[in-house]
């Protein structure tokens, strides 16, 4: 990898995600100070940066869409990345956040607010503040066009870091044996 | 064993009556496959076996091999329409590999890596299918189902049982039990049949052993799909 | 007590009945299931039971078997099942509004049963009524000529609960519509003329020689008739009505010549499946015509030395078994078929006829073969093909009601008379059936040769925009191809001729078909089963407004998918539509490309309807933009 003459902007956001492939991407360990002489981070729950600025190079996308918070979101990404990645498998195919999408809406939140034990009289919350959950919990590249894929829940630090210096060596990413996995 | 064809430029010699890839995996050559096993007659559904015989596509687990056959298998075309066909069947159910006892042992999911299926690609059905529980040793989670048929062969051609058979048509087919109720709890079928050990994916489970093997030690862990051609021959 | 209430008993007396009738025989178990439910309205648990017990078979296969065929019910679906065939012409024809009507006026929700369980209306694929559309099935018995008033004489009759033998016999007039006749629909064939001609014909190679090939091949010898016969059908070069256009000839001699195993006998089948939309010659033929095509199948017969014959008959012709019955049994009486047919000993033949239950797959002749033997209708691996194991592993030739009525002529008058008509390349005559916007509806028979512009003119079409030859699978022709002709050299054909004038968009009629390909996959390979679902929803997703050009990428992908990975002619075929349309009727889709950038499929906003409604919200954020072409 030779050093760019100017760093390329990285933004990160975990949507319906568990911040496990932040995590993933913390592991990358002492390989993170040689990435960080190629990428400065943007918006990143790793530098607190709440809005992505609209030159964003990558974007990095942990989780699914569950609701409309994170549809928002999605679309600033989008909007504001040059390249659009998305991270494991709650981004790739909903993951587990998915696994209501055979039940009804309603019927989720009936369970969970009316009906559970203990909630007598409870209410579903309808603060303004709060994001309404979508019918069904979608992976990203069903509302907008995604670039590239890692697979992994979470991927693991070394198909991060190969994905990444890929792309800054301007490849396209590859994955052999051992570094595609969905588990 | 004196006639021969061309597979990918490299000479495979085959016997009477052997397909393709029968053919092609005595001479240890893969290609990639769902719906067949060796041990049951050829069904040719799954398609992921398709190979190109003088030009045109076919499937190579139902295609006899013929004298001076030219078949191209490892080709960045073929390889593309076969990574479409396991994209096409992870949406078409519902595949969490990260809970799937059977993730890492799985056929689908070996091939989707030996194929470089990054993503789904296609917009998910999500369907709502059922999981059967009602048996004591063994689970059936239909969302995982490929619709492979290798358990109603096996159930049939070897057990003598037909405890499993496929039922409706199109996006709708699916599999059925032998059984009023629907419910594998109410069949014959035991630990000890053939079926019980067919399933190419996480359908067909023993109960009560979930993740026995840990990450890393799993069977294509260990070596890719590839690897294990001719296999249970 | 309803028929819905019928206890166990009664159901049992039926299936009893139904399984006595059928010889105990399990390849029978299409036709079984059917009787079971025109007696029973479905084919309950204690039917499936039942059979189970009777026929010692499997239940797994019973469901299998049951579950495959559209008009198979297993759960109740009312006493009156109505079912409105839902091509493109029967829309063009108002059908929608119609159905509406019906469903309004017996308050039942379409595709639903009604909540006292009388009566459910649904929507099944074109039941080959187009030239007297918007037509239903009521029953399985067809009813054409749909109007509003008529509509609501038959929401009357199901209130009444007036049974289905009482209804108006003019219901259910099916009219021919003959427009244009030709050697076919000109022939005025005595029953057994054409017999008498192939058995008098002298083989070209000599008597001696003849019986020397008969008696090699396990054929009765001492007439020179079936060789001779099978040389006049090679000279007439006939070639199949069916829509594939192989060679009768070659067929025929490939399952003359295919060895029979002890015990074996070879089998001629006649596929009267005409599922394709647009396709209705052939209940014409069966109708005005049946002596000529099972005159034409003992023909076949007496050629390749079968002793059995089938007539697959699509379900939606339920109407015409009892009058193709009729024929069969006076043929039976006048030594035209049975046991040494014209007193030519040896020359055993019968007919059978076995009826389809809603699978356009079936008419694929693998497909076929499987429902005749009491299967699901999923097509089988070929190599070997059914001229050699066909029907029980029997050497079988299937061939179209209509190559069937060609080869009787053929046999009459001879092949080199048949080679004259037509054009070099195809020689013969090929049946139309002309639909959609023209003023003459119906069916025309041609010398191959003629052009399109030709039938547009005869058919008094104006201001015609394209024309949809053969069927979904086969070719959208626009105007400036008018010029072109039927024929094999040029625009083969299965029959269909479906008119659409320039007020039609064809956006919606590459949609219609899409979506009949989606209902009719039979779902045993992967492209077809999941590709046609994907197709559709790409179709759907332009339609509501959401499409970009990356959804028509993906559309010409999923094409070439189709194409290349699909196991049958179905799957193959099922992009036709959209790849025509789209290359000479761009504009339609340009329309529809309402989006620069990929948009999703799905409405956002209304996926937070659920949310909204169960918090009563409805401030701006509780909403999602869901038009974002570009923008965030
Ligand atoms: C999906 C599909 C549907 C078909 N439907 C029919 C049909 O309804 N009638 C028919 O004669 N042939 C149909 N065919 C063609 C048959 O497979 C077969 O080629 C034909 O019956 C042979 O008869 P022919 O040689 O007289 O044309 C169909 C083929 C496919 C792939
Ligand atoms: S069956 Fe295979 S592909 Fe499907 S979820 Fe399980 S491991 Fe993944
Ligand atoms: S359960 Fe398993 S073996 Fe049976 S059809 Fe489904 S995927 Fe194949
Ligand atoms: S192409 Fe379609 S209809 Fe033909 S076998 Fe495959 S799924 Fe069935
Ligand atoms: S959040 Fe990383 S895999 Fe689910
Ligand atoms: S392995 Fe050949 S079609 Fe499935």
């Amino acid at each position: 990898m030779t050093a760019p003459t100017k760093k390329l902007k990285v933004a990160t956001t975990s949507l319906a995600g568990c911040f496990g492939c932040h995590m993933s991407f913390l592991d990358i360990d002492e390989r993170l100070f040689t990435l960080l002489e190629h990428i400065e981070f943007d918006r990143s729950p790793l530098t607190d940066i709440k809005t992505t600025s609209p030159d964003c190079d990558i974007g990095l996308i942990e989780g699914g869409l569950c609701n409309a918070e994170n549809v928002h979101v999605l679309r600033e990404f989008r909007a504001h990345c040059k390249i659009l990645i998305a991270v494991g498998a709650c981004a790739i195919n909903g993951g587990l956040p998915a696994q209501r999408n055979h039940l009804p809406l309603t019927t989720i939140l009936e369970e969970v607010y009316h009906t559970s034990p203990g909630l007598a009289n409870g209410m579903i919350p309808n603060d303004p503040e709060l994001p309404l959950p979508l019918d069904k919990v979608h992976p990203i590249h069903e509302v907008v066009k995604v670039d590239y894929f890692m697979p992994g829940c979470p991927p693991s630090a070394d198909t991060i870091w190969k994905v990444l210096t890929d792309l800054l060596a301007g490849r396209e990413p590859s994955l052999q044996h051992g570094l595609i996995h969905y588990d | 064993m004196s006639q021969t064809f061309t597979l990918d430029g490299k000479t495979i010699p085959f016997a009477d009556g052997q397909t393709i890839i029968q053919a092609a995996a005595d001479a240890g050559v893969f290609i990639p496959h769902l719906c067949y096993h060796p041990e049951f007659k050829p069904h040719g559904s799954c398609k992921l076996c398709t190979v190109k015989v003088n030009g045109r596509h076919t499937a190579s687990c139902t295609m006899r091999a013929a004298a001076g056959m030219v078949v191209e298998s490892d080709t960045e075309e073929i390889n593309a329409e076969r990574r479409a066909l396991t994209q096409m069947l992870f949406v078409e159910g519902n595949h969490f590999c990260p809970s799937c006892e059977k993730s890492g042992n799985c056929q689908l999911q070996a091939t989707a890596y030996h194929l470089g299926m990054m993503s789904p690609h296609y917009d998910h059905f999500f369907p709502n299918r059922a999981v059967d529980a009602s048996h004591p040793e063994v689970l059936l989670d239909f969302n995982r189902c490929i619709l492979c048929s290798l358990c109603v062969r096996a159930s049939r051609d070897v057990d003598g049982k037909n405890v499993f058979a496929l039922s409706g048509r199109g996006i709708q087919t699916h599999l059925i039990v032998n059984a009023k109720s629907g419910q594998l709890g109410d069949t014959d079928f035991t630990l000890a049949d053939k079926a019980a050990h067919v399933c190419p994916v996480g359908v067909i489970l023993k109960k009560r052993q979930g993740f026995a093997v840990p990450i890393g030690e799993r069977k294509y862990d260990q070596a890719p799909i590839s690897e294990t051609v001719g296999e249970g021959q | 007590m309803t028929i819905n209430e019928m206890h166990a008993e009664a159901v049992a007396g039926v299936v009893d009945r139904v399984v006595a009738r059928h010889r105990r025989d399990p390849s029978n178990m299409v036709q079984i299931l059917r009787e079971i439910q025109e007696a029973c309205d479905w084919i309950s648990p204690e039917a499936i039971d039942r059979l189970q017990a009777t026929l010692g078979v499997p239940r797994t296969k019973i469901e299998g078997v049951a579950g495959f065929y559209a008009f198979f019910y297993t759960a109740p679906r009312g006493q009156y099942r109505v079912l409105f065939s839902d091509n493109i012409t029967d829309r063009m024809l108002g059908s929608k509004a119609l159905i509406d009507r019906l469903c309004n006026n017996l308050w039942v929700e379409r595709g639903k049963v009604s909540e006292d369980g009388l009566v459910s209306v649904g929507q099944t694929a074109c039941t080959g009524m187009c030239d007297q559309g918007p037509a239903m099935l009521v029953n399985n018995l067809a009813i054409a000529g749909l109007t509003a008033e008529r509509i609501d004489q038959i929401a009357e009759l199901i209130r009444g609960k007036v049974p289905l033998a009482e209804w108006p016999a003019e219901f259910f007039q099916v009219e021919d519509n003959i427009r244009r006749a030709d050697i076919l629909l000109d022939s005025d064939l005595k029953p057994g003329d054409a017999l008498r001609a192939a058995r008098a014909r002298a083989p070209s190679d000599g008597l001696h020689a003849s019986n020397m090939r008969s008696w090699r091949e396990g054929l009765p010898t001492g007439l020179g008739g079936p060789a001779a016969t099978l040389d006049e059908i090679k000279r007439a070069n006939l070639r199949g009505r069916g829509g594939a256009g192989f060679t009768t000839g070659l067929k025929w001699e490939a399952c003359r010549n295919a060895p029979l195993k002890s015990g074996q006998q070879r089998i001629v089948v006649c596929n009267a499946d005409e599922g394709e939309p647009g396709t209705f010659k052939d209940r014409v033929l069966l109708t005005r015509f049946a002596d000529l095509v099972f005159e034409g199948m003992t023909v076949a017969a007496y050629a390749v030395g079968a002793t059995k014959g089938f007539i697959y008959l699509r379900g939606e012709y339920r109407y015409l078994l009892d009058q193709l019955n009729a024929v069969l049994a006076r043929r039976r009486a006048e030594k035209l078929l049975g046991e040494n047919i014209l007193g030519i000993p040896g020359a055993d033949f019968d007919i059978e006829i076995h009826l389809g239950a809603g699978a356009y797959v079936c008419g694929e002749e693998s497909a076929l073969i499987e429902s005749l033997e009491g299967k699901r209708g999923t097509p089988r691996n070929r190599p070997p093909f059914p001229v050699t194991n066909g029907y029980l592993d029997q050497p079988t030739i299937v061939n179209n009601v209509e190559t069937f009525a060609a080869a009787a002529m053929i046999a009459l008058n001879g092949g080199d008379w048949y080679a004259g008509i037509g054009t070099k390349a195809s020689a013969g005559t090929k049946i139309l059936s002309v639909s959609g916007d023209c003023a003459r509806p119906g069916i025309y028979e041609y010398p191959f040769g003629v052009s399109v512009r030709q039938v547009l003119e005869d058919c008094g079409a104006t201001d015609t925009q394209a024309v949809q030859v053969s069927g979904p699978s086969g070719v959208c022709v626009a105007e400036n191809e008018f010029d072109r002709i039927i024929g094999f050299e040029d625009i083969p054909t299965a029959g269909a001729f479906t008119v659409f004038n320039k007020t039609r968009d064809m956006f919606q009629v590459a949609r219609n078909y899409v979506h009949f390909f989606q209902h009719e996959s039979c779902g045993f390979c992967t492209p077809c089963r999941v590709g046609t679902s994907l197709l559709r929803n790409l179709m759907d997703k332009l339609h509501h407004g959401a499409g970009s050009p990356y959804d028509f990428a993906e559309i010409e992908r999923l094409n070439q998918l189709l194409q290349s990975m699909s196991h049958c002619g179905l799957g193959h075929t099922a992009c036709n539509p959209v790849l025509d349309t789209i290359a000479k009727f761009r504009p339609y889709y340009d329309k529809r490309m309402m989006q620069q950038d990929f948009t999703p499929a799905f409405d956002l906003d209304r996926a937070l309807g659920a949310a909204r409604q169960m918090t009563g919200r409805d401030d701006a954020a509780a909403h999602l933009a869901t038009e974002h072409g570009g923008k965030a």
